[in-house]
């Protein structure tokens, strides 16, 4: 665990500022996430946790600061381009082509990332090269059974799971995961835990989250935010024994 | 791969049929009704085609990618003038660099001329969505209305007559069913041309961004480009259209890309059924078939039109293709 330190950074984000009329939703958030690690961050409702990850993929511009990734300075380019980087998000509120199956779903995210997609003539729809990755992604995520059903005939719970099936189908060296389990019953919980705990082997996760339990059991190292601060960042007992964590965060739910 | 068979395509292979046999209709009613003597109605016949071929091309962008464009029209427009002012040039002389009766040159114009129209008005308008989108699409087709409104040489708003037309090797457009032809092998084409974009990688894109433009942006895609390429071919192969009608009419005013003559060809689109294939041609069918049948009752038909096509749009959800699919998939589920 505390091995991430000494890995290279992938995402590092310097004196970040963003502003909404008078508040100031992130306030200089210095944030480094480390290749192959699991990188969760955690904070109160209203902390500025949405505001920052849309930062982080480009939905929102940052008033100041820098945004490096994989090296390269990618501050206030367009979300398409921190996606094309690497860079792959789930949304909080599902987010999906709600009038395509499930396989299609994924097989656009598929094709989203092998190139432009200026290809007028080939059959798209029976393309092997495109089905057969989706397909793939489906079973990772445990939702091949439901290839054929459209997208917004499937439980929520299945829908979060398609989430994820897309943002890796994109192949991303980061992966931004906002929230997984949010609205989840303990069930559908679990088998989140339990498919994201299959990846954390093989892929970088930033993993916005409320549920204590999916974070102390998935992460390696835990960023808490509050008003729009970073008040501290390590590993699981160092943030459990943190006193202004404590104060801030966990004095309320003390029992997490 | 997963064997299980997609629920929606055996809906597609069900109206394949009857898709098939609407194509099947007119390609052999209209030529019997010429050759038992009744000419007007394969002149009406030819016009359903030609407008059935610009529904389908705005289908593209409409109902695939989800952009209402309000000015389509102005194609239809510019490819009837690019067979009216070349033609114009040949009868009474003047701009020899284009003076021509040859039918390749005026397809040639009416594509080319088309296509960057769609490019430059593209270009600004797909900046836009929703109401802004129809809106500044409509204001582009008017400006070009009123910019040959004020050209007097070509007639101004009292129009082109020119009553010569394309000329191309071995064919005559001056006989018909030769027309009639050229403009319904024009729309199978047409159809082939969209099936195989709307199935290709580029379609998928574009259907992707109608579903959730945002979405497509997480997944690295820029939406722009391809609605942009979308919206070209659109405005191209609606310029073709134009010029089979100029060649129908011989009569060329700008009258066609008026802003009620975009409104139809949306109306026909969405009658039919957006993002159905042969939905346009069904649109544009019962679009004509209806404003004859009315004509015949009363000469105050514009009214029970109206009223009907605002019932269709209120009750048939997905067009005359929905609701036969509704039908179709109704049958076999019991």
């Amino acid at each position: 665990m505390s091995a991430a330190a000494s890995h290279k950074t992938i995402l590092q984000t310097t004196n970040l500022c963003k502003s909404f009329g008078g508040v100031l939703a992130t306030d200089h958030v210095n944030l480094d996430v480390a290749s192959g690690e699991v990188h969760a961050l955690i904070g109160p409702n209203g902390a500025g946790k949405t505001t920052l990850i849309s930062q982080l993929s480009g939905l929102l511009k940052p008033d100041t600061g820098s945004i490096i990734f994989k090296g390269k300075n990618v501050t206030g380019k367009p979300a398409h381009r921190f996606a094309s980087a690497g860079l792959a998000r789930s949304f909080q509120i599902t987010s999906l082509f709600a009038d395509m199956t499930l396989l299609q779903n994924v097989a656009l995210a598929v094709q989203a990332h092998t190139g432009h997609s200026f290809h007028f003539w080939r059959n798209a729809t029976t393309d092997k090269r495109l089905l057969e990755p989706a397909y793939h992604y489906l079973q990772t995520v445990g939702l091949a059974k439901h290839a054929d059903s459209i997208a917004s005939a499937v439980s929520h719970g299945e829908r979060r799971q398609l989430e994820v099936a897309m943002a890796l189908a994109t192949n991303p060296s980061l992966l931004l995961l906002d929230e997984p389990m949010a609205g989840m019953g303990a069930d559908e919980s679990n088998l989140m835990i339990e498919i994201l705990q299959k990846l954390s082997g093989e892929k970088t996760i930033l993993l916005i989250e409320h549920d204590m339990d999916a974070v102390f059991t998935l992460a390696n190292r835990i960023s808490v935010l509050v008003y729009g601060r970073i008040i501290a960042t390590g590993n699981k007992e160092q943030i459990q024994s943190d006193p202004a964590v404590a104060a801030a965060y966990l004095g309320d739910t003390s029992d997490a | 791969m997963n064997p299980a068979v997609n629920p929606k395509r055996l809906i597609h292979r069900a109206s394949f049929w009857i898709n098939a046999l609407l194509l099947l209709l007119l390609a052999i009613v209209p030529p019997v009704l010429f050759i038992t003597g009744q000419p007007y109605w394969l002149d009406i016949f030819t016009r359903l085609v030609i407008l059935a071929l610009a529904a389908t091309a705005l289908n593209l962008i409409l109902g695939y990618g989800g952009l209402v464009s309000f000015g389509h029209a102005a194609y239809l427009g510019l490819g009837a003038y690019a067979v009216g002012i070349p033609t114009y040039h040949a009868l009474y002389g003047g701009w020899e660099a284009i003076a021509s009766y040859n039918g390749f040159l005026h397809v040639t114009i009416a594509v080319s001329v088309s296509a960057l129209f769609a490019l430059l008005t593209g270009a600004i308008s797909l900046r836009t969505r929703g109401v802004n989108f129809i809106m500044i699409t409509m204001a582009f087709s008017q400006m070009i209305f009123y910019a040959f409104v004020a050209l007097e040489n070509y007639g101004g708003d009292d129009g082109l007559t020119i009553d010569v037309r394309s000329e191309f090797p071995l064919i005559s457009l001056d006989n018909p069913l030769t027309l009639y032809a050229i403009s319904f092998i024009s729309l199978l084409l047409t159809l082939a041309i969209v099936y195989k974009i709307t199935r290709s990688r580029f379609g998928l894109a574009l259907q992707g961004a109608r579903s959730n433009e945002e979405r497509m942006r997480s997944l690295g895609v820029d939406c722009y480009r391809y609605q942009l390429v979308a919206f070209v071919i659109s405005g191209a192969l609606c310029g073709y259209a134009g010029f089979l009608l100029g060649n129908l009419d011989t009569f060329i005013s700008p009258e066609m890309m008026d802003w009620t003559r975009s409104g139809e060809l949306m109306f026909m689109v969405i009658l039919g059924g957006a993002s159905f294939l042969c939905g346009p041609i069904f649109g544009a069918a019962a679009f004509i078939l209806l404003e004859q049948l009315l004509r015949g009752f009363t000469i105050h038909w514009h009214l029970p039109f109206g009223i009907l096509l605002i019932l269709s749009v209120l009750f048939f959800r997905g067009g005359l293709s929905g609701v036969i699919d509704k039908v179709r998939s109704k049958g076999s589920n019991s």
